[in-house]
């Protein structure tokens, strides 16, 4: 690669005394509190936003207790009544021999939510334990847990489907249970915790770690502290050109 | 000290990466390309043609196909003569148990109401724009926030609920599928495709080129 490690040289508007918008990208100064141009509240490094991520992802972990406890879905029959929990499903999937069925079930509830709980913390006791690691893969796997975190709510649909069809009489109605309300919290306070973990933070915290001023960066908020002697900002390099483009020679 | 480029003339060839905040003059890639963070790989820019418009068409048709498919049934379900056909609007209202009602609130709220309300604040903010009229009053928050609903949007989540739904039904009895069932599909896809053409960046200056919105109500408001 030509690009002589252009993750290690990019410069932060935090140490430029600057703030940028995390809706439209706009630049602002770090005095400006509300991005001009859409409206949105312009954060610094919130030191609550950590908080907050912790607050949404413990209410999200206890809801998923009782998502597994309680049956998921309520199936009356001519023969009785049956109460499913999401395990229990899983395993009687299994007895049946729809060994695949089950195993999507048991992943895509069990694993996939715990998996998720999981990534949340190891990104958030990242920054705030100031572990080292690579900044690109902690992105990536937050990007991951942002991307799949709103796909779990298809659990709570697919029980909104069955029993909303399956109401035939006395042959068979299915209802659900009070697992689908809390599986449903589940996901969404996993949701809130993803989207209230700022991003920045990752890069910061490496940032910080390379240089070796983790600590004294904690409380100051936009503080100019180790920034670059030079105004003169690298371009956006294009996907496949050479990072300095003709317009950064104006 | 050092000199940052503090006045608004200077920031606006710069933009900042709204996922790891790095600082970058601004470089627009050809229609079709698109221009990455270098640091995280977050696509800033990825320029279309005419994608305002696409944006609005689009919209529009999700409005249509939204508003048929609630009530057009959406599966139907056989066993020994027994019968029942089910609506989205079903689907949704099944949770309307005593403690069950905001599950059933929330999931008409999720595949319905919040695509729309998308659909509504995105025409609102961009349609002066195609029409080359000022930006109406608050309209760019109304595009802020059809952006900050997006994951909240879970029309393909449901679709494709519907799928598993089918295939641990479809043993025990034989499942019709609607026309409500197609008109979602597609509505899915136009979605998805929404999605892709939705560029920040190119939607914003689309809103900063347009022309200044006369501010006659402000004038009348000011205190005598």
């Amino acid at each position: 690669m030509s690009r002589p490690d252009l993750h290690t040289r990019a410069v932060t508007a935090r140490e430029l005394g600057l703030v940028g918008c995390t809706h439209c990208a706009k630049v602002w100064p770090a005095h400006v509190e509300v991005c001009g141009r859409c409206g949105q509240s312009l954060s610094r490094r919130d030191a609550r936003a950590l908080s907050r991520v912790w607050a949404w992802w413990t209410i999200g972990l206890i809801a998923y207790i009782p998502a597994n406890l309680y049956p998921m879905l309520v199936t009356r029959t001519l023969f009785g009544t049956q109460e499913s929990t999401i395990v229990g499903g899983a395993v009687e999937l299994a007895h049946h021999g729809a060994y695949a069925v089950a195993f999507i079930v048991l992943f895509a509830s069990v694993a996939i939510p715990l998996a998720k709980f999981a990534a949340i913390a190891y990104l958030a006791l990242a920054v705030q334990r100031g572990w080292r690691g690579p900044a690109l893969r902690r992105m990536q796997l937050y990007e991951l847990v942002e991307f799949i975190g709103r796909w779990s709510m298809i659990d709570v649909f697919v029980v909104a489907i069955t029993a909303s069809l399956v109401q035939l009489s006395v042959v068979a109605t299915v209802n659900p249970g009070p697992a689908a309300l809390a599986f449903a919290l589940s996901v969404i306070f996993t949701m809130l915790a993803a989207r209230s973990f700022d991003s920045r933070q990752i890069w910061d915290s490496v940032a910080d770690l390379e240089a070796g001023r983790h600590r004294t960066q904690q409380s100051s908020a936009a503080g100019p502290g180790g920034a670059p002697t030079s105004p003169v900002l690298p371009p956006v390099p294009p996907p496949v050109s050479p990072p300095v483009s003709p317009r950064a020679a104006e | 000290m050092h000199r940052a480029p503090a006045t608004a003339e200077e920031l606006k060839d710069y933009i900042v990466c709204p996922a790891c905040d790095a600082v970058w003059r601004i470089c627009e890639p050809e229609e079709g390309g698109r221009t990455t963070c270098a640091r995280c790989h977050h696509v800033l820019i990825r320029p279309r043609r005419g994608a305002v418009l696409q944006v609005v068409a689009l919209g529009l048709a999700v409005m249509v196909l939204l508003i048929g498919a609630l009530f057009l049934p959406f599966l139907e379900i056989r066993i020994r003569g027994l019968h029942n056909a089910s609506s989205i609007f079903d689907a949704a209202l099944i949770f309307s148990g005593p403690e069950l009602v905001w599950l059933s609130i929330s999931v008409i709220v999720f595949i319905i109401g919040i695509p729309m309300a998308r659909v509504g604040l995105m025409t609102y903010a961009l349609l002066p724009i195609l029409l080359e009229r000022p930006v109406l009053p608050g309209g760019r928050t109304a595009f802020r926030w059809a952006d900050t609903l997006r994951p909240w949007s879970m029309a393909e989540i449901f679709i494709l609920g519907v799928g598993v739904a089918l295939v641990k039904i479809v043993d025990l009895a034989r499942v019709e599928i609607g026309p409500a069932f197609w008109m979602f599909a597609l509505l899915v896809l136009i979605t998805l495709l929404q999605d892709t053409f939705t560029c920040r960046y190119t939607i914003w200056k689309a809103l900063d080129a347009a022309p200044p919105a006369r501010r006659r109500r402000k004038a009348r408001k000011a205190p005598a």
